[in-house]
């Protein structure tokens, strides 16, 4: 299992290789990325700068992991997430399952998506053509967390 | 007691403080209360802390609700909805 949080960019590749080397068990991988939009609510962005809580980021990382792997069958899984300034396109947070059956992994990656949008201490604050502002949260990514039954604070 | 306090995003900025240390004569506290002695510093402190804003809290890096208690040693931060990934 690997947790990070780095302000350089990540390479899907070069983790899923790691993540299979020297192992035969896994079925299936699912990943996801999460890129920066050059639209959000009608202003066209320039750049995302994302702010976070040393110290407790990591460990909200690791909890979101090990309970993924409490609820489905993970053999391993990878969570990265940038901090800093970062332009347009580029790459935020990558989620990575393997499993020995698609069906865990789909579900592990998605309630991890789900989980850290909530209740991992990240902030972002927006350039757009209208000035710079900090991001409010979304009801529906409380609603997704939702879905899982999990405490939402 | 004395604890630490963290303070993230919005409310940083506007308050124009990232952390502080601080002594209180309580033996514990809950996050509510806490939030009550620091809005009294200032109007801004008051707006930020118990105005419209959404504020969430944290006691030794774990996420709580406004009537968890605070006690001596902890690390208390305040932050706005998280808004990651």
């Amino acid at each position: 299992m690997k947790v990070a949080v780095q302000s350089e960019d990540f390479d899907l590749n070069l983790e899923l290789s790691r993540m299979r080397a020297a192992r035969n068990d896994i079925g299936a991988i699912v990943s996801f990325i999460g890129l920066v939009r050059d639209l959000n609510d009608g202003a066209a962005v320039t750049q995302l700068t994302l702010e976070h809580y040393p110290g407790m980021t990591e460990k909200a990382l690791l909890a979101i992991v090990k309970e993924a792997s409490s609820r489905w069958d993970v053999l391993d899984a990878t969570l990265i997430h940038r901090v800093g300034t970062l332009q347009a396109a580029e790459q935020i947070v990558l989620v990575a399952v393997c499993s020995a059956h698609r069906e865990h992994a789909f579900l592990a990656c998605e309630f991890m998506m789900d989980y850290l949008k909530t209740q991992a201490p990240f902030w972002k604050k927006e350039l757009t053509e209208n000035g710079e502002h900090w991001l409010d949260d979304k009801a529906s990514d409380h609603d997704a967390l939702g879905r899982w039954k999990t405490n939402d604070l | 007691m004395k604890i630490k306090i963290f303070y993230f995003a919005r409310l940083k900025e506007t308050l124009k403080f990232s952390s502080e240390d601080l002594e209180l004569p309580e033996a514990e506290l809950s996050l509510i209360k806490l939030k009550g002695v620091l809005a009294k510093r200032s109007e801004v402190w008051q707006k930020m802390l118990l105005g419209n804003l959404k504020v969430r809290g944290a006691i030794n890096h774990e996420l709580v609700d406004d009537h968890a208690l605070i006690v001596d040693g902890d690390e208390v931060a305040f932050f706005p909805p998280v808004t990651g990934g």
